[in-house]
């Protein structure tokens, strides 16, 4: 039967605990505003991962993991379009280009990569097929899930955090007006000079992101270290959410005689049965 | 003349209305109004006091179902709803996840309103669409040792099994604090 919702309802760290705890195989398909991943699992264990909007070939995740230089990437493409990942990969350990391990942990970082990335998706539609697994040519891991659940969760922990801090990615941003504050004397990194290159008041922070590619983790670390270090202002909402109305919890009232209770019960059980 | 009840709860358009009308010999007393709400169109009219069932088991006992308001603003009336139950049965659509963190959230609550026995019962299992028990078991944090049945609720069968099984349980609960 299905398994199938919306991670607005069901977040990817509970989909992630029920596909260790049930030890299921199969993929989970999600898709999102922008994009859609698909993560294959063997008994409950991540074997593969796969984002829509990337080249997930083993050469591009080799160069990607700096495991192969362009010149080398570039070759491998033109020369080895048509290889399947498995006799690529055979095919450079044998030529020494690469050891197995370094395969092996290239493909874990990125799909690693791919599953953390869903941790700040606040929604997609997901789905999961039951026993489909990727092609046999693709080349897969076992990654126990447990420690990918408690790094997601630290992951969605500083993303609420960050949230706090920058409730909406609709606001723009400005530069501060401070006096003697001048932004090339600050050390700043190659992320952050991007987003900075975009501030102004007309670019969203959402938008900002959009063109940097960045995820909204990403996105809000990056403003938030510049709002800390006073070089940006943002402007939040006037409002606030009233606090949700908490129930009163009262005593349960006295239970009648045991005995008299069992044999009510009993009626009862009887009477049901007569329906 | 000795009243008992239950009281079937669950969030909104779990089955709870359907639930007491395959068990009842009247017709339910069932406070339903037409749903104004956009995001709440699920069906087009819904608990908004309470439903009210009946089962007369002898001359001297008869079983009362109280259903309780779906919707989060009603929850006023569970703790009224829930005085002196011998137990309660929480209904979960099965096919709809976007309610399990809801349906956890009213199990706590009736919990701590009254530590009594309960069942789970997986409403719409019928549906294309429905999630497993087991699934449906992890999602919903549920002890092994917590009935969890499947369930529909438009099923008469079904339900005396559902009822049945909660009886089962209080039975069961006696007998070990004895």
């Amino acid at each position: 039967m299905a398994l199938k919702g919306n991670l607005r309802d069901f977040s990817i760290t509970q989909l992630l605990n029920l596909i260790n705890l049930a030890r299921k195989t199969g993929t989970l398909v999600i898709e999102g505003q922008t994009s859609k991943v698909w993560i294959s699992f063997r008994e409950g264990r991540l074997a593969y991962a796969q984002d829509g909007q990337q080249d997930n070939s083993l050469a591009a995740i080799l160069f990607q993991a700096n495991k192969i230089s362009s010149a080398q990437h570039r070759v491998i493409k033109q020369r080895a379009a048509t290889m399947s990942d498995k006799e690529l990969g055979l095919l450079l350990i044998n030529a020494s280009y690469i050891t197995q391990q370094d395969i092996l942990g290239s493909l874990q970082t990125y799909f690693l990569g791919v599953v953390n990335n869903l941790f700040t998706w606040g929604e997609g539609l997901f789905r999961f097929e039951n026993n489909l697994l990727p092609p046999d040519d693709k080349i897969t891991i076992r990654l126990p899930l447990e420690n990918i659940i408690i790094e997601g969760s630290r992951r969605m922990q500083e993303l609420e955090q960050l949230q706090d801090e920058i409730p909406s990615l609709d606001m723009a941003l400005r530069f501060a007006e401070r006096p003697g504050t001048n932004i090339r004397n600050v050390n700043l990194s190659a992320q952050e000079w991007k987003v900075v290159s975009y501030i102004n008041p007309k670019n969203t922070i959402r938008q900002i992101a959009r063109v940097n590619k960045m995820n909204d983790l990403e996105i809000r670390r990056v403003v938030y270290g510049l709002l800390q270090a006073g070089l940006v202002e943002i402007i939040r909402p006037s409002w606030t959410p009233s606090p949700a109305v908490q129930i009163p919890v009262k005593i349960p009232p006295v239970k009648p005689n045991r005995e008299e209770q069992k044999s009510l019960i009993n009626r009862l059980i009887d009477r049901i049965r007569k329906l | 003349m000795q009243t008992v009840k239950m009281v079937v709860t669950g969030p909104f358009n779990a089955g709870k209305t359907e639930f007491i009308r395959s068990v009842s010999e009247i017709d339910v007393v069932s406070t339903e109004r037409k749903i104004t709400a956009e995001a709440e169109r699920i069906k087009d009219t819904t608990t908004v006091a309470m439903d009210f069932g009946r089962i007369t088991v002898d001359q001297d006992l008869v079983l009362y179902l109280f259903g309780t308001p779906g919707q989060k603003r009603f929850d006023f009336m569970w703790e009224i709803l829930s005085e002196g139950m011998l137990g309660f049965i929480v209904m979960v659509d099965s096919s709809r996840p976007e309610t399990f963190r809801e349906a956890r959230g009213i199990l706590e609550t009736f919990r701590a309103y009254a530590p009594t026995p309960y069942v789970v019962a997986a409403n719409k299992q019928d549906k294309d669409d429905a999630w497993d028990l087991e699934d449906m078991r992890i999602a919903l944090r549920l002890d092994p040792k917590v009935k969890l049945l499947e369930c529909i609720a438009t099923d008469k069968e079904n339900v005396k099994t559902v009822l049945l099984e909660l009886l089962f349980s209080i039975l069961a609960e006696m007998d070990t604090a004895e």
